[in-house]
C-alpha cells in the first residue's frame, strides 16, 4: 500500500477513538460525539468544502469501523445505534468492503483526454494513428470524441508533445475484475458477485473512500469474554514496526490476548502439504500447478476463472492450518487472524476455524487506544518456533520458494514462476494457461494478489519496501523448513 | 566546536507516533536542502513520551532543539527550521 497518506491516517484516528470508546463508560455518546470531536466548531476544515461534509464523512467511516455497511445507512441513524448494534450482534456481517458514499468524488470516467499542451501540429500523428476515427481536428486543436474512442492509447503514444493523457479513476482502474463502477447515484458501487476483497481499491482510492468493514468491536467484546482469544500473527506482521515480531506479540499479550502463534508454522505446513501435492500432481502429468494461499486468488478462481479450479493446490492456507493448532492447543479459544489482508476478512468469515480478522493498521490502533509502547514490552517467545520459508511466505516468490524446500527430495523439474500482483491482463493470460491455448512458462505458478506479496496488503502499517526488508531479515534468523511432511493428519478444510 | 552547534531533530518511533504516521517522515534526511544539512544531526528517539502529554491525535512528534513539535510531517519540520536559519 502506498506510505502514510492523510486518508489513511484519519480513518487510523477514527479506529483509536472508538476503541477507546468501548472502553470508556459511554461508548454510545462518545460514537455519536466522534465526528464533533474531530471536526469541533470553528475547528479548521483540512480537505473538503465544509466542516459538515469532514463531519458526514466521518460518521460515514465510524459507520464501517463500526462493522456496518455505508450502502444501508439512511444518514440519520445515530453512530451511537451503530455501536449499540456492534455491541448486539453475534456474528460479524458477510461482506467485507463498504463505500463511503459522502467521501466518494464520483471521479469523471477512464478516458482519453486531449489537454491545453496539444500544439495544433502539422503531422497530426493522432488522428491518423486512431483506428476508429475518434480524433478530429477543432479549433486547430486536437479533440476526442468519447462515443467513438476505445481506450486503445495510440493517440497518446504517439503524440510528440505527450499532451494526450488517460484519466484514471483509480478505484476502476485498481481493480483486477471490473467489480467497482461508478452507479447512478454518482458513487462509487462494488459488485459483491464479483469482488475478490482484495484491498486494491482501498489501498488506492484518494479519497479514503472505499473501507473495510472492522471486526474491532467484536475483537475487544471477545477479549474482555471469559475465553481464551489466540491471535494468530501473519508473518507480514515482522515488517510492520519499529520493532520486531516477538515485542509486536508481547503488545497483543499486553492488550489482552491469551496467547500469540505466528502463521508462519502454519506456513510450513503449508509449504510440506503443498510440495507433496505438487509432486504428486506432476507425477499424474498435470502441465502445472497454482499456490493456494492467497485468499483473493482464490476468491478470483470461484467468482470468476473456474477454468483454473482444477490447477490450484487442495493445500489449506497458513492461517487455516495454525486456527486448526490453535483450536487444538486451546480448545474453545477464540482465534483472530492479525493480518494485511482485506481477503483474509472474506476467508475468516468462510473458515470455521477462524473467529475474526483483525488488520494491522486496527492492530496499531488498539495500542495507541491502551497506550502500549512496543519498545517496552519483553520479546514473546513462541511456543513452536517457524522456519526461514515459512517466514518469508509474505514476500513475492516466498511461497514458491518455501515448496522447492519442501519438496527438494521429490521432483527435480522445478520451474516457478511468479504471478506478481493480480490485473486484468495476467487473468486474461491465466485463463489461457488454464484453457491450454497458451504455454504456461513453468510449472509451479505463485499467486500474490497484491504487488510485492502481502507485505503490501491494503490493511499494512508500514509501507511495503520497508517491510519487506524486515521480514526478509526476520527470515534470516529462521532455520530450514525440513522436508519431512509431519502434519498430514491436519484437515484441509 | 561545531559539531556542537548542530541543531538536534529527534523523530520519535514510539508506538504511537509510528502508528500515526512516523513512517512518513521516513524520507526526512534525504529532504533537508544542501545549506543546511551540516547544520542538523537528525535521528531517531525511542519514545518522546508527548503522545501521554499532548494526546495521540497530534502524533507523530519530532523534536526540533528544545521545541517539540506535534502533527509532524517533513513540510512541517523544515517551515521550522527556516525560521531557525533565517
Amino acid at each position: 500500500m502506498p506510505t502514510e497518506t492523510n486518508t489513511v491516517l484519519l480513518r487510523r484516528e477514527v479506529i483509536v477513538r472508538l476503541i477507546k470508546g468501548f472502553l470508556s463508560d459511554s461508548f454510545r455518546k462518545r460514537a455519536d460525539d466522534l465526528p464533533f470531536d474531530m471536526r469541533p466548531k470553528y475547528a479548521e476544515v483540512p480537505f473538503r468544502c465544509c466542516i459538515h461534509k469532514e463531519r458526514a464523512i466521518l460518521r460515514e467511516r465510524a459507520i464501517a469501523v463500526l462493522g456496518a455497511s455505508v450502502e444501508q445507512d439512511d444518514d440519520k441513524t445515530p453512530l451511537g445505534e451503530y455501536a449499540q448494534k456492534s455491541l448486539d450482534r453475534k456474528a460479524p456481517d458477510q461482506t467485507v468492503l463498504t463505500v463511503v458514499e459522502t467521501a466518494c468524488q464520483g471521479c469523471t470516467p477512464n478516458r482519453i483526454y486531449v489537454t491545453d499542451l496539444c500544439q495544433g501540429c502539422v503531422a497530426r500523428p493522432c488522428t491518423s494513428a486512431c483506428a476508429f476515427g475518434a480524433v478530429s481536428i477543432k479549433n486547430g486543436r486536437s479533440v476526442i470524441d468519447g462515443s467513438k474512442c476505445k481506450g486503445c492509447t495510440k493517440c497518446m503514444q504517439v503524440c510528440p508533445y505527450g499532451a494526450i493523457v488517460k484519466i484514471k479513476v483509480p478505484c476502476e482502474d485498481a481493480c483486477p475484475v471490473g467489480a467497482i463502477a461508478k452507479n447512478e447515484k454518482g458513487h462509487a458501487q462494488i459488485d459483491f458477485s464479483r469482488c475478490l476483497s482484495c484491498g486494491a481499491c482501498v489501498a488506492r482510492c484518494p479519497f479514503g473512500a472505499v473501507a473495510e468493514k472492522s471486526q474491532i468491536i467484536d475483537i475487544l467484546k471477545a477479549l474482555q469474554s471469559d475465553k481464551k482469544v489466540v491471535a494468530l500473527l501473519a508473518p507480514a506482521a515482522a515488517g510492520q514496526m519499529p520493532v520486531g515480531l516477538g515485542r509486536i506479540a508481547s503488545g497483543l499479550i499486553k492488550a489482552g490476548f491469551d496467547a500469540v502463534l505466528e502463521v508462519a508454522q502454519g506456513a510450513d505446513i503449508t509449504a510440506k502439504t503443498e510440495a507433496k501435492d505438487f509432486q504428486e500432481r506432476m507425477e499424474r502429468g498435470d502441465s502445472f500447478m497454482t499456490t493456494s494461499c492467497c485468499a483473493a486468488y482464490r476468491e478470483l478462481v470461484k467468482k470468476s476463472v473456474p477454468e483454473l479450479r482444477p490447477y490450484v493446490s487442495d493445500t489449506a492456507t497458513p492461517m487455516h492450518y495454525t486456527a486448526q493448532l490453535a483450536k487444538r492447543k486451546y480448545p474453545d479459544c477464540v482465534t483472530v487472524f492479525v493480518g494485511p489482508c482485506v481477503a483474509k476478512r472474506m476467508e475468516g468469515l468462510q473458515d470455521g476455524y477462524i473467529d475474526y480478522v483483525m488488520n494491522f493498521e486496527e492492530m496499531g490502533a488498539l495500542f495507541v487506544a491502551l497506550s502500549i509502547e512496543l519498545s517496552a514490552c519483553e520479546e514473546y517467545v513462541f511456543e513452536t518456533p517457524s522456519s526461514k520459508q515459512g517466514r518469508n511466505f509474505a514476500v513475492t516468490g516466498g511461497v514458491a520458494e518455501s515448496i522447492r524446500v519442501a519438496g527438494s527430495t521429490g521432483v527435480s523439474d522445478f520451474r516457478p514462476v511468479c504471478v506478481d500482483g493480480l490485473n486484468a491482463k495476467v487473468i486474461r493470460e491465466m485463463t489461457l494457461w488454464a484453457k491450454k491455448k497458451a504455454t504456461v512458462p513453468g510449472n509451479i505458478i505463485e499467486v500474490m494478489a497484491c504487488t510485492g506479496g502481502c507485505v503490501s496488503g491494503a490493511g499494512c502499517l508500514n509501507n511495503q519496501k520497508a517491510a519487506a526488508k524486515k521480514v526478509t531479515a526476520y527470515a534470516e534468523q529462521g532455520a530450514e523448513l525440513t522436508p519431512d511432511p509431519a502434519n498430514g493428519e491436519l484437515e484441509k478444510k | 566546536m561545531e559539531s556542537q552547534e548542530k541543531i538536534k531533530i529527534r523523530v520519535c518511533q514510539g508506538t504511537t507516533c509510528f502508528v500515526m504516521g512516523a513512517s512518513r517522515l521516513e524520507g526526512l534526511e534525504t529532504q533537508i536542502p544542501p545549506q543546511w544539512r551540516q547544520k542538523v544531526e537528525i535521528s531517531a528517539q525511542p519514545c518522546l513520551g508527548m503522545c501521554q502529554k499532548a494526546g495521540f491525535m497530534k502524533a507523530p512528534f519530532v523534536r526540533i532543539g528544545d521545541e517539540i513539535i506535534g502533527s509532524a510531517t517533513v513540510d512541517s519540520v523544515l517551515e521550522k527550521l527556516s525560521g531557525i536559519f533565517k
